[in-house]
Formats: structure tokens, sequence, C-alpha cells
């Protein structure tokens, strides 16, 4: 195992290229059970494909490219395997 | 039921949208298939038949879902069906490039205890993407048959079938390995399942009951709450709330499931993911590339619409509906005059109508259905996504109102791309504000008649102030009827690939033939009560029961500066709206000598004119936009609302355009 950053933060956060482990998810169960089914449950890997900094982003789940809302993106908790803290 | 009580083996085509399920449902099937809805629903229900030895197969084919969830209609249709029928098999098509996906769906199936089959589709796909994947090697893991497909051209097809009938004859007993929920709440489902093990749930199994009242299911907890006495529900809710986490332990099971499915079968590309929908989508999704792009090749679907279907258009207008009604006049003129006017004008109009929407439907059927089948429409909904969002609509709202401004009927109908019922309805409700190419006709002629040179800076008005009064409407709709959460923003992009021709060409055929189908009944009648009441009681337009109305109407009229001839225009409007042109044509007795344009400029001032335009951009589209809102909708409640709106707004900006205009 990878260590992991002990700070979670949410998939908004995640820059372009960069990868990270679902750690959790929130918001309304209709939500989380799309969400859920779509890949997004704690454990798998995502990699943002483009983060704009503002609206809709494109995250890679699997081999699926997903488009989702910034407002659907920030419910989703994720974990960097890299921490990027000074040493 | 068992095979051999009626002879016919029922199978189920389920898998998740963009994997070519359609395809694989036209190579089963061929021309043996029936298209109807889902009682009650919105969605649609293909069937198809197929012989192969001496039994013969029933296909139903589900609609495209990613999971089983009761979340959308689609998944309910497909989960109800299995479990209330219970078909003899299921073959899930997924797409080998998104094979984790599509094993998401199976572990769902898998849990409803029937027999499955997996038509790994797309293998060329996942070849182009990197992708090496051993189907053997995943069946062994799944215990279940693995059939690799390239359905687009017809490759594994023959296999297909033939494991169908394996299973059938029971050739192959199926021992799948089955998804089991996280370790950590085993108990709490067990403790469930305990709880409802004496319910009687009908035809749902009571394990799966169990799973899919952890997940939350809305409609299980609705049977299990109406099924188990007061106490023992309350006993379920109790616990359920204690582990309201549940949700993504059932899902994380499935998914650690899939992960050791795939582990052997599948394997990854080393490098990154530098594919060719990543190369491409670096362009077609990025925020300045994407959107020049998204407008070329809405520019190309306007352009072919235009140099294709416009010219059709003309000449189905003169050679088949001309030459008709040349023939059916010559026939009837030793009748009465109604009898020749009901069936000339009345009717071969009416069908002249629906007949010249032929070439435009199929146009843009067919080119939506190329775009969305290589998936490119996804990208558009995407780069669109952030101009819709104040009317809290989604990109894919987009597409139908641009796609609205070749013909309101293609924009209404193509509101069924969008899946969450409430942006759907509000998407309709906003398509009749965008000028269509009839009403464009009707203010290109105008237009320059009163305002002359300046008619372009008019027309771009027109046009600006019809945009914000569909944006404004979308607004004040999207605050009314949206709540936070309403329709979530998720979207696969899917990988591109080429289209299959004949899925496409089937798709169109359907779809025209459908509207065709209804719109007839619309439109006919409609063309012939328009006819009759500007024709009787006399035969002559001026003195008919319409232009009696339209005068009743005058003095209403006068508020926008209109006389009864604009009024009875504006009602002709409503077979098509390039009828007003006619219709003013006959009311002005312009013939060979007097030219229309110039009888109109000096009858009315400017002031008049602009709010004739106006009035003709926003007032109750035409009917075959009326018949299509009301086969999309369902709802004649919301058709009546909507062209009530629509009346009242082009009322009411109509006398404000006057009023403003004739004091200037």
């Amino acid at each position: 195992m990878t260590p992991r950053s002990a700070v979670p933060m949410t998939l908004t956060q995640l820059g372009p290229g960069e990868r990270a482990v679902v750690a959790g998810l929130a918001g309304g169960r209709r939500l989380m059970a799309r969400m859920a089914s779509l890949g997004f449950v704690p454990g798998v890997e995502v990699v943002m494909v483009q983060n704009l900094g503002r609206g809709a982003l494109i995250v890679q789940v699997h081999q699926a490219r997903l488009a989702l809302g910034r407002g659907e993106a920030h419910r989703i908790l994720i974990v960097r395997p890299h921490p990027r803290v000074p040493a | 039921m068992s095979p051999s009580d009626t002879g016919e083996i029922t199978v189920a085509l389920a898998g998740p949208p963009n994997v070519g399920k359609s395809t694989v449902f036209n190579l089963l099937t061929g021309l043996h298939q029936h298209v109807g809805n889902w009682t009650g629903k919105t969605v649609e229900r293909k069937e198809g038949t197929f012989q192969f030895g001496r039994t013969s197969f029933r296909v139903i084919d589900l609609p495209g879902t990613y999971s089983l969830t009761a979340a959308s209609p689609e998944e309910l249709v497909a989960r109800e069906f299995i479990i209330r029928e219970r078909p003899d098999m299921v073959v899930a098509v997924l797409n080998a490039a998104l094979l984790e996906h599509g094993l998401y769906l199976v572990a769902e199936l898998l849990s409803l205890r029937v027999p499955v089959i997996i038509g790994l589709n797309m293998m060329d796909v996942a070849r182009n993407e990197g992708l090496a994947i051993e189907p053997e090697v995943l069946s062994a893991a799944l215990g279940l048959p693995v059939i690799p497909m390239e359905a687009s051209s017809k490759g594994g097809i023959k296999d297909l079938v033939k494991a169908i009938a394996e299973v059938a004859e029971g050739v192959r007993v199926q021992e799948p390995h089955r998804p089991e929920i996280r370790e950590d709440h085993r108990s709490v489902l067990d403790r469930t399942e305990g709880l409802i093990e004496d319910l009687d749930l009908g035809p749902y199994p009571h394990d799966w009951a169990a799973l899919k009242l952890l997940e939350g299911d809305e409609e299980i907890s609705r049977i299990t709450a109406a099924a188990a006495p007061a106490d023992r529900w309350e006993e379920i809710l109790r616990l359920l709330k204690k582990h309201e986490d549940a949700l993504v332990a059932v899902a994380s099971g499935r998914y650690a499931w899939v992960e050791r499915m795939v582990r052997a079968a599948l394997v990854r590309p080393q490098a990154g993911p530098i594919s060719l929908t990543h190369r491409i989508d670096r362009w077609l999704t990025h925020p300045a590339w994407g959107l020049l792009a998204f407008a070329a090749v809405m520019s190309a679907v306007f352009f072919l619409t235009y140099a294709i279907g416009i010219p059709l258009q003309g000449f189905l207008e003169k050679a088949v509906i001309q030459n008709l009604q040349g023939l059916v006049g010559g026939w009837t003129s030793a009748g009465p005059w109604w009898v020749q006017g009901a069936l000339v004008e009345g009717f071969l109009g009416g069908l002249g109508t629906l007949l010249t929407f032929v070439p435009i439907l199929v146009l843009f059927f067919g080119l939506t259905a190329i775009l969305e089948d290589v998936g490119y429409l996804a990208r558009a909904a995407f780069i669109m996504d952030r101009f819709m969002h104040a009317m809290h609509l989604h990109g894919k709202s987009c597409l139908p109102l641009i796609i609205g401004f070749g013909c309101n009927v293609p924009g209404v109908l193509g509101t069924r791309i969008i899946e969450s019922t409430r942006a759907r309805l509000l998407t309709m409700f906003l398509v009749p504000l965008v000028p269509c190419t009839g009403r464009m006709a009707v203010i290109a002629f105008l237009a320059p008649l009163f305002f002359g040179e300046r008619a372009p800076l008019v027309t771009v008005g027109l046009i600006l102030l019809a945009l914000g009064l569909l944006f404004a409407t979308g607004l004040i709709g999207g605050r009314l009827f949206f709540r936070q959460d309403d329709s979530p923003f998720i979207m696969e992009l899917p990988l591109y690939h080429i289209p299959n021709l004949r899925t496409i060409r089937r798709i169109v055929q359907r779809q025209s033939l459908e509207f065709l189908r209804k719109a007839f009944f619309v439109i006919l009648p409609v063309s012939l009560i328009v006819w009759a009441l500007s024709r009787f009681p006399g035969g002559e337009a001026g003195s008919s029961y319409l232009a009696g109305f339209s005068r009743a109407l005058e003095p209403a009229g006068a508020l926008m500066g209109f006389d009864w001839r604009l009024i009875v225009a504006l009602l002709a409007g409503f077979i098509a709206k390039e009828n007003a042109l006619a219709v003013l044509a006959v009311l002005f007795g312009a013939g060979e000598g007097a030219a229309l344009g110039d009888l109109i400029a000096s009858a009315y001032p400017p002031a008049t004119g602009l709010a004739f335009m106006a009035s003709q951009l926003l007032f109750i589209p035409c009917a075959a936009t009326v018949a299509a809102f009301k086969q999309e909708s369902r709802s004649w409640r919301l058709t009546i609302y909507n062209m009530l709106y629509l009346f009242l707004l082009s009322a009411a900006v109509s006398i404000a355009v006057y009023q403003v205009a004739r004091r200037i």
C-alpha cells in the first residue's frame, strides 16, 4: 500500500492528470446511488482528466470517462496516495 | 413460465447505455420486431423474435441502465421485467472497453438469480484503447458464458445465438460466483433479512429485497412498509437508520467483486491513458476550442438541413402535393365548391404540411443519431453545461433548443435525451420560444417591407427578444420547479467509435414514422377545421366565420395595431407558420398584378409591422409542434398550459412593442 495523506479532500481539488482514491460519498441517497453505480465507491482510483477550477469536470474511473457537475464532484471525498506536503 | 409451457424462450437484453445493445437486438431479430412503450411509462419497449433450430425465441430489449436501483424509470422498468416476467435468461451486453462498469450491472443481475450470458461487445474499441481482454479467463472467473463480439460488423452474433440456445436447452448449468456485501455490513444484512423473511413481498426475493432496503431503495421500502406490521416496519427503519452508509457498502462489495473478476482477464495499458478518445477530447472538451467545434458541428447540421432539406421540401410540395391538388381539383370541379375546397385546400393542404416535415425530420433525426452514436452529443452537452446552469438545466437541454432553430418539432422530440423528467418538461416548455425556419420565413419577408435597410438589425433584435424571453422563462421556471439535487449532472462520455449505419437508419425510420402517425391525426383535422372556418358560409375568405371572429377581436387587436386580416393570418399560422403569408395574400387579393409586399407595406405603419412580427415569433406554435409536445409530455394539461402561456406572452409583448414603437 502506498502511504495516503490523512487529510481528506473533495474531488474538485484534484488537478488535471492527478490520481486519487475515493474515500467516501456525501449527499442525498439518490445522488449517492447514482455516483456509486458509476464507480465512485471507496477504494476505487480516479484520475482527473479536466478540471478548470470552475464548471463541470471530467474524471476517469476505471476505463470510463465521466463528466460531472462541480456540485456533484464536491460530494466525493478523496485521499491522495502521494501527499504533496513538503518532506 | 418454463419454456415447455409456451414453446417459446424469453431472452431479455440488458446493458448500460452506449454499448451497442440496439445493434445486437437488430442483428438477433432482423425485421421481426415491434416497438411500443412500457405500460404507463415514456420508456420505449422493443420486442422481437427469432428462430434457431426448432426453437423460437422472444427477445425483449430492456432500457439501457448502469444499475438496477429505482432511481430512474428505465431502471425500474428493467428490473420489474426481470422480477415479474422471469425471462428464461438475460443477455448482458457490455462494452469491453468499459468492462468494470458493465460488470457492476451483471453483479446486480446475478442477485436476481436469473441465468446470465455476457455479450462482450466492442472488442475492437477495447483493442484501440490498448486493453487486452481474455474472454475465456473472464468466463471462468464469473462462471458465466462470455461471448466476445463486434456487433457493428456482425462479429460474434452466431456464437451468441449458440450460447443462448445452449442455456435454453440446459446444456450449460450456471454456477456463477455472486458478489457479497462488504464484510463489515454482513451482519446488518442478515438481520434485515431476518426481519422480512416471513413477509409477503409478492414476486420479490427476500434476500434481494433485504439488499435493496440497505441501499435505501424507495420502491422496495414502500412495498415492505405495506407488507409489514407497523411495529416491525419501525424496527426495520431503526436498523436502517443506524446503518445509513450501507448503500456505499453494498456498492463497494459489488465493485470489489468486479475487481476480482477482471483481475486475471484484463490487462490495462502500461502508459497513461493516451488513447484515441483522450487525444480527440483534448480539443472537443476544451473550453474554447470545444465551443468552436460545437459551433462548427451545429453549423454543419444546419447547412445540411438547409442545403438538402429545404429544396427537398419544395420538391415534395410541387411534385407531389400540387400535382395531386391539380388532379383532385379537376375530378371534383363539377361538384359543389366546398367539396373541392375541403379536399384540395383542407385535406391535401394539410397532408402537404405533414409531408414537407419529412425531409427535415429525417435529416435532423439522422444527424443527431449519428452524433450520438459516435459519442459527440455527450461532449456537446458537457461544453454547453455552463450556459444552462442559471436555468437549473444541464448541458443536454441545450441540444433540443438548438435543434429547435431548424424546426420546433424535432426540438420537442429531441428532449427525450434528457433523463430527469422535470428538466425534460422545462426544456420542452422552452423549445417553442426558439424561432424556427417557418417563423423566420415570415419575418424575412416582412422586415424589409417595413424597415428597408435596417431589416437585418430588426430581425436580429427580434430573435434576441425571443431568446431573452426564453431565458427569462427558463430562469423563472427553474426557480419555481426545481429543488437542489433534482437532476445531478453525471454523464458518461462514451469512447469514440464508428457508428453503425443500419442501427441509425432504424432509429430514424422509427422516430419519423412514430411522429408522422401521431401528427396525422392532429394536423389533418386542424387543417380541415381552419379551412372550413376560413371559407364558410359563403366561400369567400373575407366573409368567412374566421374573418367574422377576427373582426370581433379587432378591439383587442387594436391594442397591438392589428386589423382583422392580421388576426386571421396569425390564427391561420396554427397549421404552419409560413401559412401566414399565403393567408395575407388571399385576404389582400394579391394576385399576378399586385405584389403582396407593396399592399402590406401601404396598409400598416411600421409599429404594427413590428408588433406583428413579434407576435408571429412568440404565438402558439404550429399544430405539428403542439402534437409533438403532447406526444412527449403525455399530458394535455401541460400542452394547454404551454399554449396558454405563449398566447399571453405574445399578446403582452406585442402590445408593449406596438405601444412603444408608435410613439417613437
